[in-house]
């Protein structure tokens, strides 16, 4: 069986959105990276953003400057 | 091949469309059906495309740029989804059969359609331009007289495909504005060649397609729609999102975009957007405002040749249509094509209330329509043809 790490997991409405999501932190140098969405979370969109649980305040907040609608924020063992 | 036919396709597309759509064709997986780099790319290629568009079309977030296969299906879309029985609908004889047969199909809806001004008014104008049959203006002052309690929408063409004439959008704004109407315009032959910002402009619905003035291949198109404004779509089915519910999403922009997008076109066409944005849709329209210029410079005064549209070239896109005596114009497009191998159209151009308030039903006209990549030589020689015609 593979090691589970915590993550961060945010989910979105629609793949625009997670486009969008992905294009900001690329500009602003953000962390995290586009996953499939796991099964534990229902969601719009197929895929979601992943991060390390300590960075969810500063996504968090750079998501509500760029106007980027998410549907969830999770903390799960991936 | 002297290509005059711009108004149809710009034939001569920027290279990096065609690196895009090339390079697209050999990495592109399917946008938002998977999270492996294919489908990514798919999926950012298509997103940075919304996102260019947005910028070049003053559209306020990248989501609210649909994408469709063309202007049509995007006035489908728009004038299907929107009204109902009952409604009234304003638009204008200017308008191509992409707006009148999506309009004449509606079960219920009450139309009317805003004239051209009358020959009196046209001669008030003091053009000096005596070989201008008729300009094919629109008759703004008499939009209020057209007005119904049931009216719901002004839908309108930025520019007629025949006379190449720029509609008044500020004018037709601040009447939507004032009573409260949608208004849709049809930008099939102005985005990429006029300047359009959406916002600003107070349009609700502007619908464009990517393989004229904006340079993209054929086979995208798309739609925006103003923040709020909900349509029903065409089409429901695959979405990539929400697949255990029973009815298509509502978020934009996949509410509007069922099944997979054209995204090796949508490739060509964000390349384009990209190409405008960095030319300048104001440099683009002055190389084309150079041209048709020299092309009615060297043809207004020949015996024989009536011009259409408006005589302010300002006021025009790319566009001169004319007719030579009484000639049919498809032998007229053929003759230039066969004897002197200019590609222009012929015949009614998908516009039969502007073939009829002109007065040219059954001769139709020949268009001559330019693009940035033309040059003077040709306008010159195209110009010499039609003299040689006329004179023979």
């Amino acid at each position: 069986m593979r090691k589970k790490t915590e993550a961060l997991v945010i989910s979105f409405g629609t793949t625009t959105e997670a486009m969008k999501m992905e294009r900001h932190c690329e500009k602003e140098g953000l962390p995290g990276r586009l996953i499939p969405i796991p099964r534990e979370i229902t969601a719009g969109c197929g895929m979601a953003w992943k991060a390390k649980p300590g960075e969810k305040e500063l996504l968090q907040q750079a998501m509500l400057e760029a106007a980027i609608r998410w549907e969830g924020m999770y903390t799960l063992e991936l | 091949m002297i290509y005059f036919d711009n108004a149809a396709t710009t034939l001569h597309k920027p290279d990096c469309v065609k690196g895009a759509v090339l390079q697209a064709l050999d990495a592109m997986g399917n946008s938002g059906r998977g999270v492996h780099d294919a489908s990514l790319y798919a999926g950012r290629t298509i997103y940075r495309a919304r996102e260019a568009l947005a910028k070049l079309l003053g559209v306020g977030a990248p989501e609210n740029v649909v994408f469709t296969a063309n202007a049509t299906e995007s006035l489908n879309l728009a004038i299907s989804g929107l009204f109902q029985p009952g409604d009234h609908v304003i638009t204008t004889v200017c308008e191509h059969n992409s707006v009148l047969r999506p309009l004449y199909r509606l079960q219920g809806v009450e139309l009317s359609f805003l004239p051209i001004k009358r020959r009196t008014e046209v001669e008030a104008v003091g053009t000096g331009a005596d070989r201008v049959k008729d300009t094919g203006i629109l008759a703004y002052n008499e939009l209020e007289s057209l007005l119904r309690p049931n009216t719901k929408a002004l839908i309108i063409t930025h520019a007629s495909n025949l006379t190449g004439n720029i509609t008044d959008l500020e004018r037709a704004a601040a009447f939507a504005k004032k009573h409260s109407l949608l208004l849709i315009v049809d930008a099939a032959q102005t985005a990429g060649a006029v300047p359009i910002d959406m916002e600003r402009m107070g349009i609700d619905v502007l619908c464009f397609t990517g393989h004229k003035g904006l340079y993209g291949p054929q086979g995208t198109g798309g739609v925006c729609v103003r923040p709020g404004l909900s349509i029903r779509p065409l089409k429901v089915g695959g979405s990539g999102i929400h697949s255990f519910d029973r009815e298509h999403p509502s978020e934009m922009p996949a509410a509007l975009e069922a099944g997979t997008l054209n995204g090796h076109g949508i490739a060509g066409l964000g390349a384009a957007a990209c190409w405008l944005l960095e030319t300048g849709v104001e440099q683009i329209r002055a190389r084309e405002q150079t041209l048709l210029r020299r092309f009615v410079d060297g043809v207004k005064e020949v015996e024989g040749v009536t011009l259409y549209g408006n005589p302010d070239l300002d006021r025009r896109t790319g566009i001169q249509s004319l007719n030579i005596r009484d000639y049919d114009s498809a032998r007229v497009a053929d003759w230039l094509y066969e004897d002197y191998g200019i590609a222009v159209r012929g015949g009614a151009h998908c516009a039969p209330l502007m073939h009829e308030a002109l007065g040219t039903r059954e001769q139709g006209a020949v268009r001559f329509s330019f693009s940035y990549f033309n040059t003077e030589a040709e306008a010159d020689e195209a110009a010499a043809a039609v003299r040689e015609l006329a004179e023979e």
